[in-house]
């Protein structure tokens, strides 16, 4: 699989990273190092070898249900930009 | 030509927890902005999600209840998108392996002779973590945003597209909707958003095999608007195909106010969702012991106590699939059968009187201001003949109004039934006395005539006298 620049942009676009033309096509040539690494491993016979979601084969640990968290909203929001009736406010987002 | 609807649901249902479902914060509803925003809900640097051991055991729960498969290793993953109400840039879900795996469920839909049931298989069920919320216009071209909800548990229960009209996929709904409640796994107030269903809608032509393509109306939160909403996309994908347009996969909303779905504005990159699973998360396994586990706390299923309903109470199929709609009618419904009622005469007047009187007042059968005992004692005085059906009714307001207990209220109201032969003897001689006229009626065969008799009886006696004693005095002295 190759890359061209158009999708470097639409991936920056989606991880909203602004890229111009000269980074695109340094990001481009990164990221078709990353892809010829892909391919090769590809290249290895993985028949009968299930997929494993995490490199250590050990599982999920559970919580119990319990409320440990107390309200802390004060020292929370002291570092935001700016906040008002307790909310976070940010530029006005409508789908 | 005709057209056929197709269907499919996606529900998000908010697990019944104290805490959320990766961190120990609140998820208790109402409280102030961000008051249970910790660090893990804000997405601070450096936090790690550690997964809610109850959340996990709903999610068994459900996939117990509807006879699915559920998976000893499921794998947790980004979904990746940009929304203010997600501050971590993904949502913590569950992609190629989820938790539950096929099931089904089945429905009933309709009522009376056009009823009928049908099976809704699901294709999975898998758990997730809820965003935040937006608020609008708190600040000229700002939004606020409050983080109490976020990382509330979800369990996304999806179907697969096997309805085929609004009245099949309201039912599923609400049939999902009391599940949910009777397994104990979410408290189902649609008001709060602990239950929410998307809808995923298109039209074929009937015999077609090929789906056609489907709009999604998101959000729905009452069973009204989804019917409504599905009529209106249904008519309006119809339209679109007869004038020869074509319908582009889109997300809809449902406007209550116009009655119309509207397409939101279409995003340049529709769903790139990126999945990946999270590095943060390991596998989760549940083991057969697990299973069992949650197994031994199941309650008796719907399905199966209905047919305990009628193998136990000799009740009809209409009567157990009424009591056993909420889990909160059927436990009623028990009680006053443990009460000493007679099982048919308790299913007449759970579906009935008790029925009618809380649809009237918009009340839960759980704050009737009759309890079962009480209602069994009143049908136990109808059992026995101290009170006809009728003054039965009269009782049963009273104690409704909360005019005391049902002896003290037969008393006061003077509503016991006259069962003294005698006495109805005197009575009916007297009615006949002065009803010449429908004698003769009655005797030249005019059964009206007959009935016309007992209801002078029973007005005489002022609706005391016990009916079946009226219609046998009455016959003997008529033959």
């Amino acid at each position: 699989m190759s890359l061209n620049s158009q999708d470097i942009k639409r991936i920056a676009h989606l991880a909203r990273i602004e890229v111009n033309d000269d980074e695109a096509q340094a990001t481009l040539n990164k990221l078709t190092g990353i892809m010829a690494l892909i391919e090769e491993m590809q290249a290895v016979n993985t028949e009968g070898i299930a997929p494993m979601s995490h490199s250590q084969d050990v599982t999920q640990r559970l919580r119990e249900d319990q409320v440990t968290e107390t309200n802390q909203r004060e020292l929370y929001q002291s570092i935001a930009p700016s906040v008002e009736d307790g909310l976070y406010l940010v530029p006005k987002v409508i789908e | 030509m005709e057209w056929e609807v197709v269907i499919g649901l996606e529900t998000h249902v908010q697990l019944q927890t104290q805490s959320k479902i990766f961190s120990g914060a609140s998820t208790a509803f109402g409280a102030e902005p961000n008051t249970q925003a910790c660090v893990v809900s804000l997405a601070m640097p450096g936090v790690l999600p550690v997964l809610n051991k109850q959340a996990v055991q709903c999610a068994i729960r459900f996939g117990l209840a509807i006879d699915a498969e559920i998976a000893n290793r499921s794998v947790f993953a980004r979904k990746n998108y940009f929304y203010p109400d997600l501050p971590k840039g993904y949502q913590i879900s569950q992609y190629e392996l989820p938790v539950v795996g096929k099931g089904h469920i089945n429905i009933q839909v309709g009522s009376g002779e056009q009823a009928y049931e049908k099976n809704i298989r699901i294709t999975r069920a898998h758990l997730e973590e809820d965003a935040g919320k937006s608020v609008h216009g708190a600040q000229q071209g700002m939004s606020g945003i409050d983080l109490n909800r976020a990382g509330t548990p979800l369990l996304e229960i999806v179907t697969e597209p096997d309805m085929r009209s609004a009245a099949e996929a309201v039912a599923y709904a609400k049939k999902l909707h009391e599940l949910v409640q009777w397994i104990g796994i979410c408290d189902g107030n649609m008001q709060e958003g602990s239950f929410r269903c998307d809808v995923n809608v298109s039209v074929r032509r009937k015999g077609e095999e090929k789906l056609g393509t489907r709009r999604e109306i998101k959000n729905l939160n009452s069973f009204k608007f989804m019917q409504q909403a599905i009529e209106y996309e249904t008519r309006w994908q119809i339209e679109t195909l007869e004038d020869g347009g074509k319908i582009q996969q889109a997300t809809v909303l449902f406007n209550p106010d116009t009655g119309e779905t509207r397409a939101m504005r279409s995003k340049e990159e529709a769903n790139d969702y990126r999945y990946f699973p999270d590095p943060d998360l390991l596998p989760l396994a549940i083991s057969a012991d697990d299973i069992d586990a949650v197994k031994q706390h199941m309650p008796e299923l719907p399905e199966a106590m209905k047919q305990r309903f009628q193998s136990q109470y000799a009740l009809p199929d209409y009567d157990a699939n009424m009591l056993t709609s909420s889990r909160a009618v059927a436990d009623y419904f028990v009680a006053v059968v443990a009460a000493g009622a007679d099982a048919k005469l308790a299913s007449n007047w759970v579906m009935g009187n008790v029925a009618a009187k809380l649809n009237l007042e918009e009340k839960s059968i759980a704050a009737s201001p009759i309890n079962p005992t009480q209602l069994a004692e009143l049908i136990k005085r109808i059992q026995d003949g101290t009170i006809s059906n009728n003054a039965a009714k009269q009782v049963f307001e009273a104690m409704w109004n909360g005019e005391g207990e049902v002896d003290s209220i037969i008393e006061a109201k003077g509503l016991k039934q006259v069962s003294d032969s005698g006495a109805i003897e005197a009575i009916v001689d007297e009615v006949l006395a002065a009803n010449d006229a429908m004698i003769q009626e009655y005797k030249s065969g005019k059964d009206k005539a007959f009935n016309a008799l007992v209801g002078q009886v029973m007005k005489a006696s002022k609706g005391k006298a016990n009916p079946a004693q009226v219609n046998e005095i009455l016959k003997k002295k008529l033959s």
